[in-house]
């Protein structure tokens, strides 16, 4: 499996963070889906990320997705957030996923803008939906949900159906128009 | 309007004749018949409705045989607006903004579930029913109404157009107050009763 | 006029900008805009200087209506995501939710999905090249693609009802087999109706001048530039990427030995471009639904037989309606199956599962707390990011090309903003 030997480089190239491979998901049976991520702390993030994307072992050249979840009510969850980077090698085709654990109240991760352009908008959603803010992003705004709105919709203590924003309007009836 | 006193179409050339057809039904008919001929619709189309209401545009299903194939995107030169597909919170006040923009007389057809309730999306984002913050005209069943419900939609305009002219929306009040009747034999429910939201029971479907 | 705030135009001054720089605001409702995309453009005379483009205007809380709904119910809700090749999404949401469980499909579902996921590709693509002709001034390329959609919007009818809402997933299988017949009216749309339209497309699309220098040159990115930027699907196979999940990571009838008697992959090329431009797109687009024709032929001609969803056994499965009407233990079942506080089993975990959809990589990221629903549904939305890189193709371009590229990247509003 390929991607075992990225991992490899990487434990080699950081000894000190511990890099301890783990499946996404394990079965019933035994078995796991074969998609391993690793824990990476967020002031080491972008050493790690440069290091993966030019190493000639891990090859990572793209950042499929960046995405967050809120670990706020899942069972046996240590940290609030975790922010869910998923490299992509087209040369070598492997996979691996990446999380950044970040807490509030003041949850920050570094950007990985310089590295993969592509992570750009990711980064605007998670700020947006989850209120994780990105230093050094070059242009750190809400993308989906319009100005003015306090609340990050994502968050587990968000309710689904929002906090009144979609009633706060001022109606125009026929007469006013 | 000379013409139309001169009595039976002349038979000779197209366009004499359907211009004296033309005149004929005017006559018969009403002013109102060929209004409501010429209505140019703004298709609002956020969404998979707005795909749907395409389909009716094209070809197979062509709007055209109901003279609403002029479709402008800009709102100062039409006059029914079809709002398709979910309206977030996002886009709300462009709504808000387009519909007084139109000119009177102006109407509105909210099309598909999302525009009229909401739909599946009872979410944070979605507002729940245009008709809370524009008036509506016609309310269209379906996620998406399927293209016979939408040309069903447009002869419910046609019809107001009939009964009413081209009467400016706040003269207009809330509607015709027109009920598809049910078909011989076939009992109606009690209906909703009393809706909360909005003026939506005394403004009703079709 | 008395309005609600929130929607504000800019106005910036020309202090701001310099004396010959104006601000022209494209959209968020403009008809050549594909749905609700705002973009605020920056022009010196008619060149693009800066392009900002701003989305949300269709946020409607996909993902957390994902955490809101159970693994079979929120299929309807992707269906609504890129409306216009809806069973893509059907199929994406379920591969990933089959490797959270760990699930192997019987082959006739495996045949059936990869027919529909298909014949989704085929419609996209019609839609999007009938949009991009109608982005740059003919009107017949919409209406000639239109006309052929209506043909799968038949088909698909058939399959499951709905023109194109049509929900066609559930775990473990698909919700009902096709009816017969139903491969040879597909069979008969591949080789007698599909043909002739691409042969018109060809002829009025690739022979037609205005098109073609319209097209040609203009939104360009480099094979390197789309690979940073994460552009997958035509976007990125247009700029020479190398790159489709259906021979890179094969799933369904793409993989060796998908009826688990050694039937070898379906076989069928991967047009790639090299231009990166408009043109290499509209290209790859017209030969991908040649090949997309291709596959569904072999896998029509080695469809086998057997149960479309998975055995009961794998505590999955809804049970089939007939049982459920007619005998008390298939209502029960489905009653276990489907009430809110019994339901699917997954493991507690993670898992990823991706589909080259017409756009590009659909995916979806499952988190699951071992519950009814998905604690999380992530989506990788093509659309999203392959927008992202907008503003780098138009800018130093005229204003009318704005339109000619963004029709090329087929950005679906749903999908963008969901
Ligand atoms: S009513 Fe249905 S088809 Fe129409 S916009 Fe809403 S979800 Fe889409």
């Amino acid at each position: 499996m390929a991607v075992a030997e990225a991992i490899a480089a990487l434990q080699e190239r950081f000894p000190e963070l511990g890099l301890a491979p783990q499946p996404l998901v394990r079965y019933a049976d035994g078995r796991d889906s074969g998609q391993l991520w690793v824990r990476v702390p967020a002031d080491r993030l972008l050493e790690v990320a440069r290091f993966a994307r030019d190493d000639e072992r891990c090859r990572f050249e793209q950042l499929c997705d960046l995405t967050c979840v809120d670990y706020l009510n899942y069972p046996d969850a240590a940290d609030r957030f975790g922010v869910v980077y998923s490299l992509l090698s087209l040369s070598q085709r492997h996979r691996l996923w990446l999380k950044v654990f970040v807490n509030d109240p003041e949850p920050v991760v570094p950007s990985v803008t310089r590295i993969w352009k592509g992570a750009e908008w990711p980064e605007r959603e998670v700020f947006d939906l989850f209120g994780i803010r990105f230093e050094g992003h070059p242009d750190l705004r809400r993308i989906l949900c319009p100005e003015g709105i306090e609340d990050h919709p994502l968050r587990k203590d968000y309710p689904l159906r929002g906090r009144g924003e979609r009633e706060a309007f001022v109606p125009i009836d026929r007469e006013t128009a | 309007m000379g013409l139309t006193e001169q009595g039976a179409p002349a038979r000779s050339g197209i366009a004499t004749t359907r211009l004296d057809y033309a005149l004929d039904m005017i006559h018969r008919h009403g002013i109102n018949w060929a209004r409501k001929h010429s209505l140019w619709p703004m298709p609002f189309a956020t969404a998979c409705c707005g795909i749907e209401f395409m389909a009716v545009a094209a070809s197979r299903y062509d709007l055209a045989r109901f003279g609403a194939e002029a479709c402008r995107f800009s709102p100062r030169q039409s006059d029914l607006m079809i709002v398709a597909g979910r309206v977030v919170m996002k886009m709300l006040p462009v709504l808000q903004r387009i519909y007084t923009q139109m000119c009177e007389p102006k109407w509105v057809i909210s099309m598909g579930a999302c525009a009229s309730t909401g739909g599946v999306f009872d979410t944070y984002a979605v507002v729940q029913g245009i008709d809370q913050f524009v008036p509506v005209d016609v309310y269209l069943p379906g996620c998406p109404p399927r293209p016979e419900t939408i040309l069903e939609g447009l002869m419910a305009i046609q019809r107001i157009v009939r009964e009413e002219g081209v009467r400016s929306s706040s003269e207009r009040g809330h509607g015709l107050q027109m009920v598809i009747e049910p078909p011989p034999g076939v009992e109606m429910g009690p209906g909703f009763g009393e809706r909360s939201l909005g003026d939506r029971a005394s403004n009703p479907v079709l | 006029m008395s309005m609600a705030t929130g929607y504000e135009p800019s106005l910036h001054t020309a202090a701001e900008f310099g004396e010959d720089r104006w601000t022209l605001n494209f959209g968020p409702q403009h008809p050549a805009t594909h749905g609700t995309l705002h973009l605020q453009l920056e022009l010196d005379g008619e060149r693009v200087v800066k392009c900002t483009p701003h989305i949300g205007y269709l946020h409607s809380g996909f993902e957390k209506l994902g955490e809101h709904l159970n693994y079979n119910q929120y299929v309807v809700v992707t269906d609504r995501m890129n409306y216009c090749s809806p069973i893509c999404n059907n199929v994406a949401w379920h591969t990933a939710v089959e490797k959270l469980f760990g699930i192997e499909l019987t082959p006739r579902c495996k045949a059936l999905r990869t027919i529909v996921q298909e014949l989704g590709r085929i419609q996209d693509h019609l839609l999007c090249l009938g949009a991009q002709a109608l982005d740059v001034g003919g009107l017949t390329g919409f209406l000639y693609g239109f006309n052929e959609r209506e043909g799968i919007y038949d088909l698909l009818e058939d399959l499951c009802g709905a023109r194109f809402t049509v929900s066609y997933t559930r775990v473990g299988g698909v919700v009902r087999d096709c009816p017969d017949g139903w491969t040879d009216q597909v069979l008969h749309y591949l080789r007698e109706v599909l043909p002739p339209a691409i042969r018109d497309f060809e002829a009025l699309l690739i022979r037609n001048r205005i098109f073609v220098e319209r097209c040609q040159g203009i939104g360009v990115i480099s094979h390197d530039d789309a690979i940073n930027w994460s552009l997958t699907g035509p976007v990125a196979r247009a700029s020479g990427v190398k790159r489709d999940l259906r021979k890179d990571e094969p799933y369904l009838c793409f993989e060796d030995g998908w009826d688990g008697r050694g039937a070898p992959a379906v076989d069928f090329k991967v047009p790639i471009a090299t231009t990166g431009d408009v043109m290499g797109r509209v290209l790859v687009r017209l030969e991908e639904m040649r090949q997309s024709a291709r596959i569904i032929e072999q896998v029509i001609q080695r469809m086998p037989d057997g149960p479309v969803m998975v055995l009961p056994e794998q505590d999955v499965a809804l049970p089939d309606k007939r049982e459920i009407y007619f005998s008390i233990e298939g209502l029960i079942h489905h009653f276990e199956k489907i009430m809110t506080n019994k339901g699917l089993e997954p493991p507690v975990g993670e898992a990823y599962g991706a589909i080259e959809a017409p756009n590009g990589e659909l995916g979806f990221y499952l988190v699951s707390d071992g519950g009814n629903c998905a604690y999380r549904a992530r989506c990788r939305p093509p659309s999203f990011i392959n927008y992202q890189v907008y503003p780098v193709l138009i800018e130093g371009h005229q204003i009318s090309d704005v339109v000619a590229v963004l029709g090329s990247l087929n950005i679906i509003a749903a999908e963008l903003d969901r």
